[in-house]
């Protein structure tokens, strides 16, 4: 065989070589100086969680648009975690090998520190969008930001708001009982109760804290317990299906406090709630991190939402998709601040975010040294015609609150 | 006793009935067949997906769809030990095993293909209705389902005590050889003894989902409570599976209440124990 030396001259050979080594050796800053941010969206799509990682997927697949309308460029890839710590490993790993220059997840503490792990290793910014366990910001992780609250911060706010609640409907509660699933994120509310509690200053004595059986089929028996105690507050940290069963019972039994409110959980919120109890959903309260109703950015977020995922409520799925909408607002904002998708310059970036305008309730997004932002207000969001809304703080609120819930009776 | 404590007795025996009545259906199946159901909890979850989807698209209520399910309920279980069951029927019990367990898994995950994994409960007009009886309140849907276990496991009952066909099946159960020396058709029999403890299974479930919500998660948790019963109750007898419900509800609903709540199911296991190291055979079994 003849070589043709018009296509191969050794000039020619030896600049393709180095041209290549160039490419090898050095890709993150050629892949760098894109255009756009490749950010890999890890959430819980199926599995036990599957209901909460798909509502933060729809919240992603929104956030294009709205951040395109925004002015800035990424290019999301979605991934799915299937609620499970070594999935969230091998899929950060792949999300990574396939370009992914940041990454967003993961709903789930357990997945989100295994991810974490990849991240700080390949040394790709990790923002988390989701994921209350402290440990995530307390491990010294170099390569992670947080914009949600810790446990304990989620407790310490919603008990604040439960003062204000007091104060704001004049009720004069003198004793509460607080149930609690008995799982890893029960137990974490308890701890966080059992710290804070005893220092808030509640005008109410907590009679007695109550673990319950996520797996049980009913809650009559925890229910007769409460009944015997007679609270006035029912303080309750729960899921969908176990609020569901808790209301049930406590409307047969006949059981009135003057209000159900949770410190800080899921489960009052839910559509699954709604579509159970109808009216029996109304008035109790979730003190908990919300949507701001009145940010101009909520609300670009909420008609996109209408638009795009028209069997979906906004107002019920504002909290998954708003926490996901912000997490990936400030790896765009970081992108164009940075001017590049490098590690390093990427998170320096991250750590240096002052962002005013997002879609949670709360003041500019910041980051400590840890990477936790430490300004996550809860606001009151009590269920109305069956719609989670914000009846505090006064300024973002549409409703005002009322409490004493009204009687069942009237309801059905 | 307390009114509370009285309250709680009761509700907690008026779910027993219905726990007894899912059990009975794997005390019937063993006691003749010498097969253990390791399916017992995934049929009662169908079940109560079959009385959700009656109630969702007819408007049935569980209370009268109860009798149409029983009896789907029997004819699928008399073409399954036909087809499935019968050819392990006197093998290792290790195979039994296998296939039930294998049935298990292949009905859950279909649930979750069909269904999902939210739990879908049936909002019955009378599902937040309690009878007030002095200071106890006794739940609506509880006492109907109390009632309701107790007619068809007297049904039963009658059923194997007056009638030539359940004679026939006693029969098998005490002595196979004998049966099968006078005439007994016992492959036929065999198949009407499944069909009857899956038809307890789906009387069981229909009542099941007026208390609880359906979902693919209870499954297992129930295959385990069937077991526990009948242990207690003693594997075989009918009565024995009765009671062994009724025990194992009050026992739950009082440790729930005195102890701790999410401690229920301990009790239940620590009942089974006490069980089987001081009377092996259960309460009303025969001593093996």
């Amino acid at each position: 065989m003849s070589i043709d030396h018009r296509k191969f001259s050794r000039r020619g050979v030896l600049a393709g070589t180095a041209a290549g080594a160039l490419y090898l050796g050095a890709p993150s800053i050629i892949r760098a100086q894109t255009q756009s941010l490749k950010i890999a969206v890890l959430m819980p799509q199926s599995g036990y969680l599957a209901q909460a990682g798909q509502s933060c997927h729809r919240g992603a697949l929104v956030s294009a648009s709205v951040l395109a309308e925004l002015g800035h460029k990424v290019e999301l890839i979605h991934v799915d975690i299937e609620s499970n710590p070594d999935v969230s490993r091998t899929q950060a790993e792949r999300a990574i090998n396939e370009g992914a220059q940041c990454i967003i997840g993961a709903f789930d503490s357990a997945c989100t520190l295994a991810i974490a792990q990849v991240c700080e290793q390949r040394q790709v910014p990790l923002i988390v969008n989701i994921g209350a366990a402290p440990q995530l910001t307390e491990q010294g992780y170099k390569f992670l930001v947080r914009n949600f609250p810790t446990g304990g911060m989620l407790v310490s706010n919603g008990l604040k708001q439960i003062q204000a609640l007091i104060d704001a409907t004049k009720i004069t509660p003198k004793t509460a009982v607080f149930l609690h699933a008995n799982d890893n994120f029960g137990m974490a509310q308890r701890q966080g109760m059992d710290k804070v509690f005893p220092t808030s200053g509640l005008p109410f004595k907590l009679l007695e804290s109550i673990p319950y059986d996520p797996k049980a089929q009913d809650l009559s028996v925890e229910v007769t317990r409460i009944r015997g105690l007679n609270p006035d507050l029912l303080l309750v940290v729960t899921r969908a299906a176990d609020a569901i069963k808790l209301v049930r019972d406590i409307v047969r039994q006949k059981f009135q406090p003057m209000g159900i409110i949770s410190p800080g959980a899921p489960g009052l919120y839910d559509e699954e709630f709604y579509k159970a109890l109808g009216p029996l959903a109304d008035y109790h309260i979730d003190a908990i991190p919300w949507a701001n109703p009145k940010s101009k950015v909520t609300q670009t977020l909420e008609a996109a939402f209408k638009k795009e995922q028209p069997n979906f409520r906004f107002a019920v799925e504002c909290f998954n998709v708003g926490f996901t909408f912000d997490a990936l607002l400030i790896a765009a904002d970081a992108f164009k601040r940075a001017g590049t998708a490098t590690g390093p310059e990427l998170m320096k970036a991250l750590k240096a975010t002052n962002l005013t305008d997002h879609a949670m309730i709360g003041p500019p997004i910041k980051f400590n040294d840890k990477g936790q932002n430490v300004d996550i207000p809860s606001s009151c969001v009590q269920n109305r015609a069956q719609t989670p809304t914000v009846v505090l703080p006064a300024d973002v609120a549409t409703m005002t609150p009322v409490l004493p819930e009204p009687p069942w009776q009237g309801r059905t | 006793m307390t009114a509370i404590t009285l309250n709680v007795i009761v509700q907690g025996l008026l779910t027993g009935l219905v726990y007894g009545l899912m059990a009975l259906g794997l005390s019937v199946i063993f006691g003749v067949m010498r097969v253990v159901n390791f399916a017992h909890g995934e049929f009662t979850v169908v079940a109560m997906y079959a009385a959700f989807v009656l109630f969702e698209g007819l408007h049935l209520d569980p209370l009268i769809a109860l009798l149409p399910i029983a009896a789907v309920f029997f004819g699928i279980g008399y073409l399954l030990q036909r087809t499935l069951i019968n050819p392990f029927v006197g093998r290792a019990e290790h195979e039994q095993f296998i296939l039930l367990v294998g049935l298990a898994t292949v009905i859950v995950n279909g649930l979750l293909l069909v269904f999902g994994p939210d739990a879908r409960p049936i909002n019955l007009s009378y599902s937040f209705d309690s009878y007030a009886v002095g200071s106890m309140f006794l739940d609506k849907v509880r006492v109907f389902a109390a009632i309701g276990a107790l007619a068809v496991a007297a049904a039963l009952l009658l059923f194997f005590r007056y009638t030539r066909t359940g004679t026939a099946i006693r029969a098998c159960a005490d002595n196979l050889t004998g049966a099968a020396v006078v005439g007994l058709d016992v492959k036929q029999l065999y198949a009407v003894t499944f069909g009857l403890g899956l038809a307890c299974v789906g009387a069981a479930g229909t009542l099941m989902a007026t208390i609880a919500d359906a979902s693919p998660s209870l499954a297992q948790a129930y295959t385990l409570l069937a077991f526990t019963i009948v242990i207690i109750g003693g594997l075989g007898s009918m009565v024995g599976a009765l009671i062994g419900g009724i025990l194992i509800g009050v026992s739950e609903a009082l440790a729930g209440f005195y102890i701790q709540p999410s401690m229920k199911s301990m009790f239940s296991f620590a009942l089974l124990i006490i069980v089987l190291v001081l009377r092996p055979q259960g309460l009303m079994g025969r001593r093996l």
